[in-house]
């Protein structure tokens, strides 16, 4: 923080402000590094597992098949908008793996292939509903998730005459694909899944696009306030359009770690999932009205999710306790949250 | 000289609602042409054609001589219009840099955003302006409304905009910082740009205008060089000269 050796007159009223909280302004995830903390020290301190490499392999991996989307879904946040598919896709997109690999026959890299040039339609016909029609994309979107559901249950059951697609194990590719998106690695003699891998990859690619490039400069900004980016010249559609396929991308990824782990697919997984997405986002820090958050934060905000849901189950609790933590969790988060909007958008005449 | 724009008769309508209709007026390099006119007048659709928001479907809009159509802000940028809007000059939550940069941030080799040059350029680019701000990288959210406009202002100058428009930079400031902002009104003009001001407030246009185009109703109510008209004429003209007597004398009526 520079301070100008003139400071003009008004400046005076600002030096007032103390410096914790600027500082907290600029720091979205500052909040949900504290509240993994917490919950960290404090299921270390209660059971005796989740300290243990073993306990962290389990509540790591459960938090990196939520923290991919929510980092995905963070960014859309940001960029000022929601998308409700997203749960629903991670098993579309796994559902058509699945089909073309055991229906069809195809190599599972192949299938692969086709599966994300479908979730990338979606989220681009998502992201030009959204701005064609002006609707508010919690609508859109919302329809698109229903006609998901419907499809995934519908198509499963015409093709195979039941609500799951199984025997990935016997299609060719399965091996290789697997090695890359469902396999371990050891460290200390306990396996930790790849996924893991992936989260932290995700997490770092785009916190350097948020933080770092021009594209993330004009995330902020659409989400921030669209009519002023487009008049001085930020591509506002595309950049959106963008967005909806980078979420729809990440949950092409969750799903082909889904099915390449698990060799089988329910037709009506994912559902509910859509609202994790989005409460880890908050919990890291995004403004619901957009324009402010952050990747890392996201990537955070899956971490006590992990931690709190599996700690919960280490410490021998009825999981029923994880739901009133979470709605906790979430009310805290978006009341911080809201006070650091109001200050950083504070008009003074 | 060929004038930076030049407008002949140009009109606008939305489906049945003739927006605006035969107005004409130029903009030249070095002075400040204001659009005056209270609510509905128009004023917003004229620069809105300018910036390229919207098209003209009458007359001829000339840049530099050349014979124009904008399809998007952007065009209009290239062609170097800059404007700023009264309530969307800025976006709140981000840092004063990345506003300052936004939609034409500076970039390393590898592409990425060059943080360093884009605060020491937006540091510099304001203090050349005269506008001091401690610190670049806080939200332009906890700036005063004047220096949001001053930010914004300092924005279309530094990045070569040869015409700047500015819709209503006034209208929500208080007097002293009305005060500031017509003072970098003043030195943009002096840098060479032409300037489009839009006001409904004469008292601030008369000081810095070279040209002033009324509007009403969506047409041009008279349009005066600055030594045609003196600041008495043009505000009753503005507040509707004969009408606003009518109004006058009939609120005396109620008072008595």
């Amino acid at each position: 923080m520079t301070v100008t050796a003139t400071a003009p007159p008004a400046a005076d009223e600002r030096l007032g402000k103390p410096r914790a909280m600027d500082q907290l302004i600029k720091r979205p995830e500052i909040g949900a590094m504290l509240g993994a903390l917490l919950v960290f020290l404090f299921f270390s301190v209660v059971t005796e597992q989740f300290l243990s490499v073993g306990g962290a392999a389990t509540w790591l991996d459960d938090a990196s098949m939520l923290g991919i989307m929510a980092v995905a879904v963070a960014m859309l946040m940001i960029g000022g908008e929601f998308d409700l598919s997203a749960g629903v896709m991670t098993a579309s997109t796994a559902l058509v793996t699945a089909l073309l690999a055991t229906q069809l026959g195809l190599n599972v890299w192949l299938a692969l292939l086709v599966s994300l040039a479908f979730a990338l339609a979606v989220g681009a016909l998502n992201g030009w509903l959204v701005m064609r029609t002006g609707l508010p994309s919690f609508i859109v979107t919302l329809g698109s998730f229903l006609a998901l559901q419907g499809l995934n249950l519908g198509i499963t059951r015409l093709v195979t005459g039941s609500v799951q697609v199984s025997g990935m194990r016997e299609a060719a590719g399965y091996e290789s694909a697997g090695f890359l998106f469902a396999s371990t690695f050891q460290i200390g003699g306990t396996s930790f899944y790849v996924s893991i891998i992936w989260w932290v990859l995700f997490t770092v690619v785009a916190s350097t696009v948020l933080m770092r490039t021009k594209f993330g400069n004009w995330i902020f900004a659409i989400g921030g306030a669209a009519q002023s980016s487009r008049a001085v010249g930020v591509p506002v559609v595309r950049s959106k359009i963008l967005l909806f396929m980078t979420t729809a991308f990440a949950a092409w990824l969750v799903g082909s770690i889904n099915i390449l782990r698990y060799a089988s697919v329910q037709a009506n997984q994912g559902i509910g999932l859509e609202f994790q997405y989005i409460i880890a986002a908050v919990i890291g820090g995004c403004l619901l009205t957009g324009g402010f958050g952050s990747a890392v934060g996201a990537a955070i905000g899956a971490l006590i999710f992990g931690m709190a849901r599996q700690g919960i189950v280490y410490a021998g609790w009825n999981s029923d306790w994880f739901q009133l933590f979470l709605g906790v969790m979430l009310l805290a988060a978006v009341l911080v949250n809201n006070m650091l909007r109001r200050r950083a958008e504070r008009v003074r005449r | 000289m060929t004038s930076l724009i030049e407008t002949e008769n140009i009109g606008k309508t939305y489906g049945s609602v003739i927006a605006l209709s035969d107005v004409s007026t130029v903009v030249n390099a070095g002075e400040v042409t204001c659009v005056l006119g209270d609510n509905g007048a128009g004023k917003s659709t004229l620069i809105k054609i300018l910036a390229g928001v919207h098209q003209h479907d009458q007359g001829s809009f000339k840049v530099e001589g050349e014979e124009i159509k904008f399809s998007s802000p952007r065009e209009a940028l290239d062609h170097g219009i800059a404007t700023v809007y009264q309530d969307l000059a800025v976006v709140p939550l981000m840092s004063v840099w990345r506003n300052f940069f936004l939609g034409s941030e500076p970039t390393t080799r590898f592409g990425f955003l060059d943080s360093k040059k884009g605060k020491a350029v937006t540091r510099k680019a304001l203090s050349d302006m005269g506008i001091d701000l401690r610190d670049v990288e806080q939200p332009v959210g906890t700036l005063s409304g004047g220096e949001r406009q001053c930010v914004a202002i300092a924005r279309a100058v530094h990045f070569g905009a040869k015409v700047l428009i500015l819709d209503e930079p006034t209208a929500a400031l208080g007097v002293k910082q009305a005060g500031v902002v017509l003072k970098y009104v003043a030195q943009a003009r002096d840098r060479g740009l032409g300037v489009v001001l839009i006001t409904h407030n004469p008292h601030h246009a008369y000081p810095v205008g070279n040209r002033f185009l009324l509007l009403k109703r969506g047409r041009a109510l008279g349009s005066y060089e600055k030594s045609e008209i003196d600041i008495n004429e043009l505000t009753r003209q503005m507040a509707g000269g004969a009408e606003l007597e009518a109004l006058e004398h009939e609120l005396r009526g109620v008072e008595a």
